[in-house]
């Protein structure tokens, strides 16, 4: 039985303290080779909200997220990471950043040769190098515990299913306790029942951890469970940003449409 | 006019990579595991590949030494013949090529695999740079075993030249050894056997290159390794030209 939880007290108790924008990106351009991908984006999030970016295929959705990840380098406008603008920083000090980012790709991107465990403790074995490995073990436990992958630890990416490897893609990426996480496409190719239990997972996460999301999909019913607030790309643009109810007022004919084919 | 353009961008690319892993090298924290991990894969996996390489180009310039040498009626010359053109010449070049085929190939497609799989991408999205932890230990790898290989080519191929000599007339290994190596310097062998470095950061460079900077799904793993072993293999041999001068100039 999927659970369903409430986020709506923790967004008020959020606004009320008056949190920035943690992520901010300003008039962002991205062009690959002569097709503009990107056409002048922007838009915000502070800590504690979700953001769920929409639209169809190609409309550079997964390229936002690998330009505030800093992946990509935009041709113009900027990101900004807690007010930092990240665009151009070399690799080292990007990395610095990245520590307080959390990046689920679209197919896991696990490391094949690595077991379930090992992706988990890869993050860690880099940057918490002061950590026992008994120390390191049981955060690896435990953050397999939250994505509901205890049980797997021994077992190989190609040995466990695309959903299960989505849940381990999502403990690697909250190994360091991110602030940021970036989630793209996390429901793609999976059954309905693996899709909610994976937006039941994000809702439990964002509870539990008051993280800043932002998450990639075409998936209309996903971004409407786990999300705060809604953007639709299309053509490099955002055409409408805001609430799902917003959305649903809009007299946009392309929101219509997006809303009645989803 | 692509076609020169693409040669100078593929240059300009390859040094712009290689800036990237000599920062990433030089600066800690230092990924010893990784590199203790590459030398075992590119050393010691390379040893038997390597051994039967030299075994067999002792064994090609043994009968070819000795059926040249006996029409001039040098015969006596063997041992020096033999230990020149092995030490000197075939052993450097033989090991350069047979790790670039083995080890280069290798490293292009594993990496180019992990490129395609946004593996790479991933654990640049960790907070960690992939040219400390990936193309690093990899190249320094190729240029810590090169030479050590190239020693293990050198006696594969002596002791097997010997053995093809002893076949046909009978020649003591002490004999062989200390007329080989009469008058024989330092300087004579240690710039050839040393100079594998160079290979070891052509071949490692280029083909970590060609992985890291893939494009496409299975048919970019492919032209990764083949461009790793084919430009490997050309740049080692086009090295070796300005090497053997360079050696001859500083090391007459």
């Amino acid at each position: 039985m999927a659970t369903t939880y409430d986020i709506s007290t923790d967004q008020v108790d959020l606004e009320r303290q008056g949190s920035a924008s943690i992520v901010a990106v300003n008039t962002l351009r991205k062009s690959f080779g002569s097709h503009r991908v990107l056409d002048g984006i922007s838009l915000s999030i502070a800590r504690g909200e979700t953001l769920a970016v929409l639209g169809r295929s190609g409309t550079g959705k997964s390229v936002l997220l690998r330009l505030i990840i800093g992946l990509e380098t935009p041709d113009s406008g900027s990101v900004c990471i807690n007010g930092q603008d990240i665009t151009g920083l070399a690799i080292d000090k990007m990395g610095k950043i990245r520590k307080k980012m959390g990046f689920l790709f679209q197919h896991a991107a696990l490391y094949d040769s690595l077991t379930v465990a090992e992706n988990v403790a890869f993050p860690l074995t880099h940057h918490r190098r002061d950590m026992s490995r008994a120390g390191r073990d049981d955060r690896v436990k435990q953050l397999l515990a939250e994505v509901g992958m205890e049980k797997n630890l021994g077992k190989m990416p190609s040995d466990i299913s695309g959903g299960m490897q989505k849940r381990v893609g999502l403990a690697r990426a909250l190994a360091l306790d991110p602030e940021v996480l970036l989630l793209d496409e996390p429901t793609a190719g999976l059954d309905p029942i693996s899709s909610g239990e994976i937006d039941d997972l994000i809702l439990k996460l964002q509870r539990e951890r008051k993280m800043a999301s932002i998450v990639v999909t075409h998936d209309l019913h996903s971004a409407k469970t786990i999300a705060t607030r809604l953007a639709l790309l299309d053509q490099g643009k955002v055409v409408i940003e805001g609430t799902f109810e917003d959305l649903q007022q809009s007299n946009i004919a392309l929101v219509k449409d997006f809303l009645k084919q989803s | 006019m692509d076609l020169v353009d693409g040669f100078f961008e593929w240059f300009g690319n390859l040094g712009i990579f290689f800036w990237q892993v000599l920062r990433a090298a030089v600066t800690p924290p230092y990924e010893w595991r990784e590199l203790i991990h590459q030398l075992d894969e590119v050393g010691s996996r390379s040893f038997p590949l390597v051994c039967a390489a030299g075994a067999a180009i002792g064994v090609i310039l043994s009968m070819e030494a000795r059926y040249s040498l006996t029409r001039f009626g040098a015969k006596s010359m063997f041992p020096v013949s033999l230990v020149y053109s092995v030490v000197q010449v075939m052993g450097p070049v033989i090991t350069g090529l047979m790790v670039s085929g083995r080890v280069g190939a290798g490293i292009g497609a594993e990496l180019a695999s992990m490129k395609v799989t946004e593996q790479i991408d991933a654990i640049e999205a960790s907070a960690i740079n992939p040219y400390r932890i990936l193309a690093a230990p990899r190249i320094m790898a190729c240029i810590l075993m090169l030479p050590l290989l190239t020693l293990v080519a050198d006696a594969s191929g002596l002791l097997m030249g010997w053995f093809a000599q002893t076949l046909v007339e009978p020649l003591s290994f002490q004999q062989f050894i200390e007329s080989g190596f009469k008058n024989a310097k330092l300087n004579s062998f240690l710039p050839q056997t040393f100079k594998t470095t160079v290979y070891g950061l052509i071949i490692g460079l280029i083909a970590c290159y060609e992985g890291m900077s893939t494009r496409g799904g299975a048919e970019g793993v492919g032209r990764a390794a083949t461009k790793s072993v084919v430009l490997g293999s050309l740049f080692l041999i086009l090295a070796d030209v300005v090497l053997v001068k360079f050696i001859l100039i500083v090391f007459p």
